[in-house]
């Protein structure tokens, strides 16, 4: 590797990444000379087609930004317009939130995990192979993933792209026989879930650690899901309507995204690692004494253990959802109700892939003056480009296969949505 | 007669919405077919229960827009290579062979591709694309009348 040769090698399809990007990779005489991270986003056309519409349009239109978060633009677009009108959704119709959150949660993370993340660690090509070498495993993360559709189905109506849930709660409450029915499967996935962090454990982790900057929400009585304050593991604590004040964003000349950043140009990480580790405390015992068995404690900086902790997430998920379920009475109302009006408001709840930042601000009429909204994997493309910069620098002695091998399985670590709506990776690295 | 009929696609994303514009044409003909886009787990479980699918996605592999591909997959595995473009990650290939080795086919299955160029954000359909959607509903039309 240290004779100056020029190597090229392109790879057209990083399959099991959702969306399109590109990773080029240049390298000279041993040392990288420029690694650029790629990522073409839409969320920025739908801040301009956001104005002048409805306040009560934004959480529908949001949502088709992504069909495996959903949730997460519904329900930062409705919690950021019950900022803007002065209105409280508590109670029941609250725990419902909770609820089909958990239900993205856990069809996100499974099929993520265990479909698209685990063959990396099996030496697996692809996820046909898993299903070839581990049937039964297969068949445990698609009844798990079924489960998270169930529950958005039941609550939202239907599993990809809900239609139940609006401004102020739910055009419809579930009918309580329907709520309290999905028990028996969570009580399975419980069980099931702990069975895959088992099954993960045994993997053998790239030693990677990275002293990163985690950003994520924080409750003071539960494990930030849906609602709570902003904090980091180094002394941040904001209201979420300070998020613009400490966080940016900046345009770099080799993606149409937005790069995110703290306000001193540092990157930050967003997602279960920082969930994880900012909220350790909170999770469940069973999911910190299944962590504690796969060798977690209450830090984790390696990235590719991120694997592990979105099916301890995964657990907590199916506990939450089946505490919810079990003591689940119809409400009164199925919402609070909203009069429209002038206002401005801020809302952000945990996507799977971490925090996703809505600010509107409305017109008299309640319509659409002005839209802002920063998804997770905007936020830590940065970080992505600084993890990939140190993971080739310790791995630069493997040969240009294994290399890429080992960047995409590093991409994998944040499951970036890249963009709900594309397709493929581009994978290029050279080498003078 | 129980087959399930299902296409996959973006709308918006030019070509790529092919598959789900011949669900929506077999739907204006009389015919129950259903959107879906691309989920691969999804469209394992959308076809349980039944004999026989039909699914219809956008396909890469080199031939000109608008040729359209059919695989029996029910009797061979379908070229992977072709489906790439689906629009999620564990797409149409994924499932259908996952759903081979897990035991959890449909005793029929056939996979439609229709030959795309142009995947772009908010492009429209092309042309050769748009034709090969109407003949691919016929299509799917003459092998449900006959069966």
């Amino acid at each position: 590797m240290t004779k100056s040769k020029s190597r090229t090698i392109k790879v057209d399809a990083l399959a099991r990444v959702e969306g399109e990007g590109a990773l080029d990779l240049h390298i000279k005489d041993g040392v990288i000379k420029n690694i650029k991270f790629r990522i073409f986003e839409p969320p920025r056309f739908f801040e301009a087609f956001l104005r002048g519409r409805a306040y009560s349009e934004a959480p529908d239109i949001t949502a088709r930004i992504c069909g495996i978060c959903p949730i997460a633009y519904i329900m930062g677009a409705s919690q950021a317009m019950e900022d803007a009108l002065g209105v409280t959704v508590s109670g029941p119709l609250r725990d419902l939130r909770r609820m089909i959150y958990c239900g993205e949660w856990i069809e996100s993370h499974v099929l993520h995990a265990a479909m698209l993340h685990a063959p990396d660690f099996l030496g697996l090509d692809d996820a046909l192979q898993i299903a070839a070498a581990d049937p039964a495993l297969v068949e445990k993360a698609l009844r798990l993933k079924k489960l998270g559709n169930t529950i958005l189905e039941v609550i939202g109506g239907r599993a990809i792209h809900p239609v139940n849930l609006k401004v102020g709660g739910f055009y419809k409450a579930p009918a309580k026989a329907a709520v309290r029915g999905l028990a028996g499967e969570l009580e399975w996935g419980v069980k099931a879930s702990r069975e895959l962090v088992l099954a993960f454990g045994g993997f053998d982790f790239p030693d990677y650690n990275h002293d990163y900057t985690f950003v994520s929400l924080h409750h003071p009585d539960e494990y930030a899901i849906h609602e709570g304050d902003i904090i980091s593991n180094r002394g941040l604590d904001i209201p979420v309507r300070g998020f613009l004040e400490h966080f940016d964003e900046e345009h770099v000349r080799h993606s149409n995204a937005l790069h995110g950043m703290m306000r001193d140009g540092a990157a930050y990480l967003v997602g279960p690692l920082a969930r994880y580790n900012n909220n350790y405390k909170q999770l469940s015992s069973l999911a910190k004494k299944t962590a504690k068995a796969v060798g977690l404690g209450a830090v984790c900086t390696n990235p590719f253990q991120s694997i592990l902790v979105r099916m301890i997430e995964v657990i907590y998920a199916c506990e939450e959802a089946l505490r919810i379920a079990e003591s689940y009475e119809e409400p009164d109302s199925s919402c609070v109700e909203v009069t429209p009006g002038r206002g401005e408001g801020h809302g952000c709840t945990e996507a799977p892939r971490g925090i996703c930042y809505h600010r509107y601000r409305l017109g008299d009429d309640g319509r659409i003056l002005d839209a802002r909204i920063v998804p997770p994997t905007a936020q830590n493309q940065k970080q992505i480009e600084a993890d990939l910069r140190g993971i080739v620098e310790r791995n630069m002695s493997l040969s240009d296969d294994k290399l890429k091998w080992r960047c995409e399985q590093a991409i994998r670590n944040y499951d970036p949505c890249i963009s709900c709506a594309t397709h493929f990776l581009k994978l290029t690295i050279k080498r003078d | 007669m129980t087959d399930k009929i299902i296409g996959i696609g973006n709308a918006w994303r030019g070509d790529d919405g092919a598959g789900a514009a011949v669900a929506e044409r077999l739907r204006e003909m009389g015919i129950d077919a259903e959107a879906q886009d691309g989920d691969g787990a999804e469209l394992m479980e959308s076809w349980k229960g039944c004999d026989g699918a039909i699914i219809i996605d956008a396909a890469v592999s080199g031939a000109p827009p608008g040729v359209v591909h059919r695989f029996d997959a029910a009797e061979s595995e379908i070229p992977k290579r072709f489906f790439r473009y689906s629009s999620h990650l564990f797409g149409v290939a994924e499932a259908v062979e996952t759903a081979r080795l897990l035991g959890r086919l449909p005793k029929r299955l056939i996979v439609y591709g229709i030959e795309g160029a142009n995947f772009n954000l908010g492009s429209p359909m092309s042309p050769e694309v748009e034709k090969a959607v109407t003949e691919t509903a016929a299509l799917i039309k003459g092998e449900l009348d006959h069966a």
